[in-house]
């Protein structure tokens, strides 16, 4: 079984963000990351950033595949995970924790309520 | 179309296998990890189901003209129980499959098997059983790709592997490319030390339906054909249908980098086009390269001059799971080809940096 926090909203593309504070994070699930197998290689985008929901902010690459990262909601980067420049693999280990990939400072919280929640993201991957 | 199946698909599925179609074939891709199963074949021993690999069986009195006129190297040089690397091209000279041509005991006459890649095996009994009949020569040929599953089982330790599971072969007498027939758990195997992966290993092809007994007799990680892709590209060898291919990457010996299986002073089909493409020198050839920016060379990206211009091609690419760097293989137009020359390498648009490498990657 994978692990799904009930502290997390998620997209259907796999992506994490939680929802409390002034800046959420952003990762991809433990679902996303089994699938993807050994992750080799991470490209994040710059703090300052714009993004939209639903925007490509970067790539995850594992030895077999190649796949887009999309934006959870609306908001300005203000930092990157750059950890996983030099260990790409704490996707692997950790996607909820040390794995996480960038914090955004939102725009529109009510972008949460579009995101699925635990329950939901769970039978997409059952 | 259905996908075909080793006869193994169960037991793998049990053991926790992904599986990728390749060739035509449902394989394994990984059990675990690719970076783990690599780290056993390059540290230990590993053990991979390549089942869908084609075989096929000539013999009879004209076996060796008819292998002779098919495949680029001097199949007279083979003595029983040799094995050769070779390549099998049109009549331009153009690569259509790479492969290992085995020379089996004699029966009455000479007997050959030859391992094509997966989803070959129709094509090339067509290929060999027309050209037989075109030159008239007495040769029986088999298509045996669903008679024998074949394994490999590769690693520094391979050698103690099949070793305990065929302790009366003296499997450890047969040197690089040399093969046997041994009672291996029992079951009469066609045993190679040949492989795919730079380390010492073994090949072992056994009864379709002894698969089970011989497998499991065979002490060493599962390996997927991920980690057999990841293998083989730090030691430089071309995969059939990506670093060459008669469609999309048409290439020949010279240019691909086996020239050293084109014996020119034999006669097969394409041998004049080698002859002179041998005489003008080749316009392109295949090299290695590590990527000195962060990202991952892939199949299909472009390989460009520090002016932009697209002068090549990536065909293979992975990160390195021994070096954990990026590297990659590809063509390039021959005057880029010098160790140390620096390309770039578009990935996603944006340019990294590529430094030319003479493969292998590692110290093999």
């Amino acid at each position: 079984m994978f692990e799904i926090p009930d502290d997390k909203k998620y997209l259907e593309s796999h992506e994490w963000t939680t929802t409390d504070g002034d800046t959420v994070r952003v990762g991809i699930s433990d679902f996303a990351q089994d699938e993807l197998g050994d992750v080799v290689f991470v490209e994040l985008p710059a703090e300052g950033d714009e993004l939209a929901a639903g925007d490509e902010f970067g790539v995850v690459e594992s030895i077999k595949a190649v796949s887009d990262l999309y934006a959870p909601i609306s908001g300005t980067v203000v930092a990157v995970n750059e950890d996983l420049f030099d260990a790409p693999e704490l996707v692997n280990d950790d996607p909820y924790g040390d794995g996480w990939m960038l914090e955004l400072e939102p725009s529109n919280t009510d972008e949460f309520d579009d995101l699925l929640s635990p329950e939901e993201y769970r039978e997409q991957t059952e | 179309m259905g996908l075909r199946k080793p006869p193994l698909y169960d037991a793998h599925a049990d053991a926790g296998a992904r599986f990728t179609e390749f060739g035509g074939w449902d394989m394994p891709v990984e059990y675990d990890s690719i970076k783990a199963e690599h780290a056993a074949v390059r540290e230990a021993v590993g053990i991979f189901d390549v089942s869908h690999m084609s075989e096929i069986e000539v013999s009879g009195p004209d076996a060796t003209a008819l292998m002779q006129r098919l495949t680029t190297n001097d199949v007279t040089a083979l003595d029983p129980g040799d094995s050769q690397y070779s390549a099998i091209v049109n009549d331009e000279g153009v690569i259509i499959d790479d492969t290992v041509v085995y020379r089996l005991p004699d029966r009455d006459d000479r007997v050959y098997l030859f391992i094509p890649n997966a989803g070959h095996d129709e094509e090339m009994y067509d290929r060999w059983t027309s050209f037989r009949d075109e030159w008239d020569l007495d040769a029986t040929v088999d298509d045996v790709t669903e008679d024998w599953a074949m394994f490999a089982v590769q690693g520094p330790d391979a050698l103690e592997t099949v070793t305990d599971a065929a302790p009366d072969a003296n499997l450890g007498e047969l040197s690089k490319f040399q093969a046997t027939f041994a009672d291996v758990a029992g079951v009469e195997c066609w045993v190679a030390r040949t492989g795919y992966t730079g380390e010492d290993g073994f090949e072992v092809l056994c009864p379709w339906d002894d698969a089970e007994t011989v497998w499991s007799s065979l002490d060493a990680t599962p390996c997927g054909l991920g980690s057999r892709d990841t293998l083989r590209m730090e030691m430089g060898y071309l995969l059939s249908g990506q670093d060459f291919d008669p469609e999309d990457e048409p290439r020949t010996p010279y240019e691909a980098g086996i020239g050293f299986v084109v014996k020119r002073d034999t006669e097969f089909v394409g041998r004049d086009a080698l002859e002179r493409q041998k005489e003008a020198g080749v316009d392109e050839t295949f090299v290695g390269f590590t990527l000195l920016d962060r990202g991952v060379p892939r199949h299909g990206y472009d390989i460009a001059t520090e002016d932009g211009d697209v002068v090549g091609v990536v065909t293979s690419g992975t990160m390195s799971p021994t070096l954990s760097e990026p590297i990659g293989l590809g063509y390039v137009p021959t005057e880029y080809a010098e160790e140390g020359t620096v390309l770039y390498v578009l990935v996603r648009g944006r340019e990294k940096r590529a430094e030319i490498v003479t493969p292998p990657f590692i110290d093999r």
